[in-house]
Protein backbone atom coordinates (compact mmCIF):
# COMPACT_ATOMS: atom_id res chain seq x y z
CA UNK A 1 0.00 0.00 0.00
CA UNK A 2 1.64 2.97 -0.83
CA UNK A 3 0.24 6.66 0.14
CA UNK A 4 0.40 10.09 -0.82
CA UNK A 5 0.29 13.30 0.86
CA UNK A 6 0.20 16.56 -0.42
CA UNK A 7 1.37 20.23 0.61
CA UNK A 8 -1.39 20.97 2.17
CA UNK A 9 -1.29 17.60 4.45
CA UNK A 10 2.46 18.07 5.34
CA UNK A 11 2.02 21.28 5.80
CA UNK A 12 -0.68 21.37 7.97
CA UNK A 13 0.76 18.25 10.38
CA UNK A 14 4.12 20.64 10.41
CA UNK A 15 2.35 23.50 12.07
CA UNK A 16 0.21 21.21 14.52
CA UNK A 17 4.07 19.75 15.70
CA UNK A 18 5.43 23.47 15.53
CA UNK A 19 2.06 24.98 17.22
CA UNK A 20 1.60 22.66 20.05
CA UNK A 21 5.19 20.88 20.78
CA UNK A 22 7.47 23.89 21.03
CA UNK A 23 7.62 23.78 24.41
CA UNK A 24 10.65 24.09 26.33
CA UNK A 25 11.82 20.87 26.88
CA UNK A 26 10.82 18.94 23.87
CA UNK A 27 13.74 18.36 21.60
CA UNK A 28 12.38 16.19 19.05
CA UNK A 29 8.69 15.23 17.39
CA UNK A 30 8.48 13.04 14.95
CA UNK A 31 5.25 12.08 12.72
CA UNK A 32 6.47 8.15 11.27
CA UNK A 33 4.50 5.32 10.03
CA UNK A 34 4.79 2.12 11.23
CA UNK A 35 6.89 1.01 8.42
CA UNK A 36 9.82 3.37 10.08
CA UNK A 37 8.74 6.41 7.12
CA UNK A 38 9.31 9.80 8.04
CA UNK A 39 6.32 11.93 7.51
CA UNK A 40 7.02 15.18 9.06
CA UNK A 41 9.58 15.97 12.12
CA UNK A 42 10.49 19.49 13.98
CA UNK A 43 13.48 19.47 16.29
CA UNK A 44 14.54 22.36 18.50
CA UNK A 45 17.33 25.02 18.30
CA UNK A 46 20.67 22.80 19.06
CA UNK A 47 19.49 19.47 18.29
CA UNK A 48 20.72 17.28 15.86
CA UNK A 49 19.35 13.40 16.64
CA UNK A 50 19.74 10.73 13.84
CA UNK A 51 16.07 11.02 12.98
CA UNK A 52 15.99 8.19 10.21
CA UNK A 53 17.68 5.61 12.66
CA UNK A 54 15.69 6.58 15.63
CA UNK A 55 12.31 6.62 13.42
CA UNK A 56 13.05 3.05 12.26
CA UNK A 57 13.58 1.49 15.43
CA UNK A 58 10.60 3.37 17.30
CA UNK A 59 8.15 1.57 14.78
CA UNK A 60 10.17 -1.32 15.55
CA UNK A 61 10.05 -1.32 19.18
CA UNK A 62 6.39 -0.09 18.84
CA UNK A 63 5.76 -2.96 17.02
CA UNK A 64 7.51 -5.64 19.34
CA UNK A 65 5.66 -4.06 22.19
CA UNK A 66 2.74 -4.45 21.11
CA UNK A 67 3.23 -7.93 19.96
CA UNK A 68 3.78 -8.71 23.44
CA UNK A 69 0.89 -6.80 24.63
CA UNK A 70 -1.13 -9.80 22.50
CA UNK A 71 1.43 -12.51 24.06
CA UNK A 72 -0.27 -11.61 27.76
CA UNK A 73 -4.08 -11.33 25.98
CA UNK A 74 -3.84 -7.18 25.68
CA UNK A 75 -5.24 -5.73 22.67
CA UNK A 76 -2.09 -3.08 23.05
CA UNK A 77 -0.13 -1.12 25.55
CA UNK A 78 -1.36 3.01 25.34
CA UNK A 79 1.63 4.34 27.18
CA UNK A 80 4.74 3.32 25.47
CA UNK A 81 7.54 5.99 27.74
CA UNK A 82 11.35 5.58 27.75
CA UNK A 83 12.52 7.21 31.39
CA UNK A 84 16.19 8.09 31.22
CA UNK A 85 18.47 10.00 33.28
CA UNK A 86 18.05 13.41 30.95
CA UNK A 87 16.48 12.51 28.10
CA UNK A 88 12.74 10.50 27.76
CA UNK A 89 10.86 9.52 24.77
CA UNK A 90 6.88 8.78 24.28
CA UNK A 91 5.10 7.22 21.79
CA UNK A 92 1.54 7.19 21.02
CA UNK A 93 -0.20 5.28 18.09
CA UNK A 94 -2.46 7.77 15.39
CA UNK A 95 -4.65 5.81 13.61
CA UNK A 96 -3.89 2.94 12.63
CA UNK A 97 -0.71 2.87 10.90
CA UNK A 98 0.96 6.39 12.21
CA UNK A 99 2.59 6.92 15.23
CA UNK A 100 3.96 10.09 17.24
CA UNK A 101 7.50 9.58 18.78
CA UNK A 102 8.58 12.64 21.24
CA UNK A 103 12.07 13.18 22.45
CA UNK A 104 11.94 15.51 25.80
CA UNK A 105 14.15 16.15 28.81
CA UNK A 106 13.01 16.29 32.89
CA UNK A 107 12.33 19.90 32.58
CA UNK A 108 8.47 18.69 31.02
CA UNK A 109 6.08 16.59 33.55
CA UNK A 110 4.94 13.49 31.69
CA UNK A 111 1.63 14.53 32.65
CA UNK A 112 1.63 17.91 30.67
CA UNK A 113 3.44 16.11 27.38
CA UNK A 114 0.55 13.43 26.92
CA UNK A 115 -1.90 16.18 27.15
CA UNK A 116 -0.36 18.03 24.52
CA UNK A 117 0.32 14.79 22.79
CA UNK A 118 -3.39 13.69 22.66
CA UNK A 119 -4.19 17.49 21.30
CA UNK A 120 -1.96 17.10 18.73
CA UNK A 121 -2.76 13.33 17.97
CA UNK A 122 -6.54 14.40 17.57
CA UNK A 123 -5.67 17.19 15.25
CA UNK A 124 -3.19 15.25 13.21
CA UNK A 125 -6.10 12.09 13.01
CA UNK A 126 -8.18 15.16 11.13
CA UNK A 127 -5.53 15.38 8.60
CA UNK A 128 -4.67 12.06 7.76
CA UNK A 129 -8.29 10.99 7.60
CA UNK A 130 -9.05 13.82 5.20
CA UNK B 1 3.84 0.91 2.52
CA UNK B 2 5.59 3.51 0.82
CA UNK B 3 5.27 7.12 1.27
CA UNK B 4 4.81 9.96 -1.45
CA UNK B 5 5.80 13.58 0.00
CA UNK B 6 4.52 16.13 -2.01
CA UNK B 7 5.94 18.94 -0.53
CA UNK B 8 9.25 17.70 -0.04
CA UNK B 9 9.08 15.67 -3.75
CA UNK B 10 10.01 12.82 -1.65
CA UNK B 11 9.46 8.92 -2.02
CA UNK B 12 10.49 6.61 0.72
CA UNK B 13 10.72 2.96 0.03
CA UNK B 14 11.19 -0.09 2.73
CA UNK B 15 13.55 -2.65 0.89
CA UNK B 16 14.27 -5.98 3.37
CA UNK B 17 16.57 -8.81 3.07
CA UNK B 18 15.31 -12.01 4.26
CA UNK B 19 17.12 -15.30 4.23
CA UNK B 20 17.94 -18.16 6.36
CA UNK B 21 20.84 -17.63 9.19
CA UNK B 22 24.11 -16.70 8.24
CA UNK B 23 23.18 -16.40 4.96
CA UNK B 24 25.13 -13.09 4.40
CA UNK B 25 22.12 -10.86 4.35
CA UNK B 26 24.30 -8.58 6.87
CA UNK B 27 27.42 -9.06 5.01
CA UNK B 28 25.24 -7.88 1.98
CA UNK B 29 23.88 -4.65 4.06
CA UNK B 30 27.62 -3.78 5.44
CA UNK B 31 29.18 -4.12 1.74
CA UNK B 32 26.94 -1.19 0.28
CA UNK B 33 26.99 0.96 3.19
CA UNK B 34 30.94 0.40 2.64
CA UNK B 35 30.85 0.95 -0.76
CA UNK B 36 28.43 4.00 -0.99
CA UNK B 37 28.98 5.66 1.98
CA UNK B 38 29.75 9.14 0.74
CA UNK B 39 26.44 9.16 -0.28
CA UNK B 40 24.98 7.94 3.38
CA UNK B 41 24.82 10.50 6.16
CA UNK B 42 24.50 8.60 9.23
CA UNK B 43 25.94 5.13 10.88
CA UNK B 44 24.32 1.66 9.97
CA UNK B 45 21.98 0.75 12.86
CA UNK B 46 22.81 -3.15 13.93
CA UNK B 47 20.77 -4.70 17.20
CA UNK B 48 22.91 -7.78 17.66
CA UNK B 49 22.82 -10.21 20.33
CA UNK B 50 26.08 -11.24 22.19
CA UNK B 51 27.40 -13.34 19.36
CA UNK B 52 27.32 -11.26 16.95
CA UNK B 53 23.70 -12.24 15.14
CA UNK B 54 21.44 -10.26 14.16
CA UNK B 55 18.38 -10.37 17.19
CA UNK B 56 15.99 -7.53 15.38
CA UNK B 57 17.68 -6.06 11.92
CA UNK B 58 20.34 -3.82 10.63
CA UNK B 59 19.23 -0.77 9.46
CA UNK B 60 20.74 2.30 7.23
CA UNK B 61 18.85 4.84 4.73
CA UNK B 62 20.09 5.52 1.46
CA UNK B 63 19.83 8.01 -0.86
CA UNK B 64 19.48 7.30 -4.73
CA UNK B 65 19.18 10.38 -6.39
CA UNK B 66 15.93 12.32 -7.90
CA UNK B 67 13.99 10.02 -10.55
CA UNK B 68 11.44 12.19 -12.35
CA UNK B 69 12.23 15.01 -9.97
CA UNK B 70 11.93 13.08 -6.55
CA UNK B 71 14.18 12.39 -4.99
CA UNK B 72 14.22 8.50 -3.19
CA UNK B 73 15.05 7.59 0.10
CA UNK B 74 15.59 3.71 0.11
CA UNK B 75 15.00 2.62 3.94
CA UNK B 76 17.24 -1.09 4.06
CA UNK B 77 16.61 -3.86 6.35
CA UNK B 78 17.77 -7.16 7.36
CA UNK B 79 15.93 -9.58 9.22
CA UNK B 80 17.53 -12.03 11.94
CA UNK B 81 17.27 -15.07 9.97
CA UNK B 82 17.70 -17.98 13.26
CA UNK B 83 14.10 -19.73 13.04
CA UNK B 84 13.25 -19.09 16.64
CA UNK B 85 13.01 -15.05 15.65
CA UNK B 86 9.99 -15.13 13.57
CA UNK B 87 7.90 -12.82 15.63
CA UNK B 88 10.80 -10.43 15.47
CA UNK B 89 11.00 -10.84 11.38
CA UNK B 90 7.24 -10.34 11.04
CA UNK B 91 7.83 -6.73 11.98
CA UNK B 92 10.60 -5.81 9.93
CA UNK B 93 8.40 -6.93 7.30
CA UNK B 94 5.74 -4.34 7.90
CA UNK B 95 5.22 -1.65 4.64
CA UNK B 96 7.70 -3.50 2.87
CA UNK B 97 7.91 -2.14 -0.64
CA UNK B 98 10.85 -4.69 -2.34
CA UNK B 99 12.46 -7.91 -0.98
CA UNK B 100 15.27 -9.46 -1.77
CA UNK B 101 16.02 -13.08 -0.63
CA UNK B 102 19.29 -14.36 0.33
CA UNK B 103 19.68 -17.92 -0.52
CA UNK B 104 22.99 -20.21 0.85
CA UNK B 105 24.59 -22.14 -1.79
CA UNK B 106 26.12 -24.66 0.44
CA UNK B 107 24.56 -28.27 -0.41
CA UNK B 108 24.34 -28.40 3.87
CA UNK B 109 22.25 -25.20 3.76
CA UNK B 110 19.70 -26.15 1.20
CA UNK B 111 16.68 -27.26 3.62
CA UNK B 112 17.15 -24.01 5.76
CA UNK B 113 17.15 -22.22 2.32
CA UNK B 114 13.99 -23.71 1.17
CA UNK B 115 12.35 -23.45 4.92
CA UNK B 116 12.94 -19.38 4.85
CA UNK B 117 11.41 -18.96 1.50
CA UNK B 118 8.30 -20.58 2.67
CA UNK B 119 8.35 -18.74 6.06
CA UNK B 120 8.90 -15.41 4.02
CA UNK B 121 5.57 -15.96 2.07
CA UNK B 122 3.78 -17.05 5.27
CA UNK B 123 4.86 -13.70 6.80
CA UNK B 124 4.00 -12.08 3.88
CA UNK B 125 0.78 -13.29 3.84
CA UNK B 126 -0.27 -12.41 7.08
CA UNK B 127 0.46 -8.43 5.98
CA UNK B 128 -2.21 -9.74 2.82
CA UNK B 129 0.97 -9.52 0.37
CA UNK B 130 1.47 -11.99 -2.59
CA UNK B 131 5.03 -12.84 -3.13
CA UNK B 132 4.26 -13.05 -6.62
CA UNK B 133 3.44 -10.07 -6.43
CA UNK B 134 5.93 -7.73 -4.67
CA UNK B 135 9.37 -7.12 -6.39
CA UNK B 136 11.29 -9.39 -5.19
CA UNK B 137 15.54 -10.10 -6.40
CA UNK B 138 17.17 -13.68 -5.30
CA UNK B 139 20.78 -13.96 -5.05
CA UNK B 140 22.27 -17.26 -4.62
CA UNK B 141 25.17 -16.17 -1.93
CA UNK B 142 28.40 -17.89 -1.24
CA UNK B 143 29.43 -18.78 -4.47
CA UNK B 144 32.83 -18.41 -3.73
CA UNK B 145 32.52 -21.65 -1.06
CA UNK B 146 33.54 -24.09 -3.84
CA UNK B 147 36.98 -22.68 -4.15
CA UNK B 148 37.32 -24.14 -0.64
CA UNK B 149 36.16 -27.57 -1.48
CA UNK B 150 32.82 -26.91 0.45
CA UNK B 151 30.09 -28.38 -1.82
CA UNK B 152 27.86 -25.86 -3.38
CA UNK B 153 24.27 -26.29 -5.53
CA UNK B 154 24.71 -25.69 -9.04
CA UNK B 155 22.67 -22.30 -10.18
CA UNK B 156 19.93 -24.77 -12.36
CA UNK B 157 19.56 -26.47 -8.83
CA UNK B 158 18.95 -23.19 -7.14
CA UNK B 159 17.04 -21.98 -9.68
CA UNK B 160 14.99 -25.74 -9.73
CA UNK B 161 14.60 -25.07 -6.23
CA UNK B 162 13.83 -21.72 -5.37
CA UNK B 163 12.40 -20.03 -8.28
CA UNK B 164 10.74 -22.20 -10.81
CA UNK B 165 7.65 -20.87 -10.03
CA UNK B 166 8.54 -17.55 -8.80
CA UNK B 167 10.88 -16.65 -11.83
CA UNK B 168 12.32 -13.86 -9.93
CA UNK B 169 15.68 -11.93 -11.14
CA UNK B 170 18.11 -14.19 -9.61
CA UNK B 171 21.85 -13.40 -9.38
CA UNK B 172 25.01 -15.46 -7.85
CA UNK B 173 26.73 -13.69 -5.30
CA UNK B 174 30.06 -13.42 -2.55
CA UNK B 175 28.86 -11.46 -0.31
CA UNK B 176 31.65 -11.44 1.58
CA UNK B 177 34.03 -10.05 -1.26
CA UNK B 178 31.40 -8.13 -2.83
CA UNK B 179 30.38 -10.01 -6.21
CA UNK B 180 27.00 -9.71 -7.44
CA UNK B 181 25.66 -7.42 -4.21
CA UNK B 182 25.73 -4.14 -5.89
CA UNK B 183 24.05 -5.72 -9.29
CA UNK B 184 21.29 -7.65 -6.31
CA UNK B 185 20.69 -3.68 -4.33
CA UNK B 186 20.12 -2.26 -8.52
CA UNK B 187 17.67 -4.86 -9.29
CA UNK B 188 15.76 -4.74 -6.11
CA UNK B 189 15.67 -0.76 -6.08
CA UNK B 190 14.56 -0.63 -10.31
CA UNK B 191 12.05 -3.00 -9.46
CA UNK B 192 10.46 -1.49 -5.89
CA UNK B 193 10.75 2.43 -8.55
CA UNK B 194 8.84 0.70 -11.24
CA UNK B 195 6.07 -1.64 -9.03
CA UNK B 196 5.38 2.09 -7.05
CA UNK B 197 4.99 4.20 -10.43
CA UNK B 198 2.83 1.15 -12.01
CA UNK B 199 0.75 1.61 -8.90
CA UNK B 200 0.08 5.17 -9.16
CA UNK B 201 -0.82 5.45 -12.77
Amino acid sequence: MTYVLDQAHIEGIEEILQDYLPESGIHSVLLIDMAGNIIAEHESEGTSHDIPALAALSAANFGAVNAMAQIVGEQEFSILFNKGEKENIHYSRVMEDFLLVCVFDNEVSLGLLRLKVAKAIGKIAEILAS
Amino acid sequence: MAFINLKKKEVQVKIVYYGPGRGGKTTNLEYIFKKLSRRIKTEMVAIKTHGDRTLFFDFFPFEMGKIKGYDIKIQLYTVPGQVKYNATRKLVLRGVDGVVFVGDSAVVRKEKTLLSLENLKENLATYNKDIFELPLVLQYNKRDLAEQGIPILPVETLDQELNSELKAPAFEASAVVGTGVIETFKKVTAMTIISLENELR
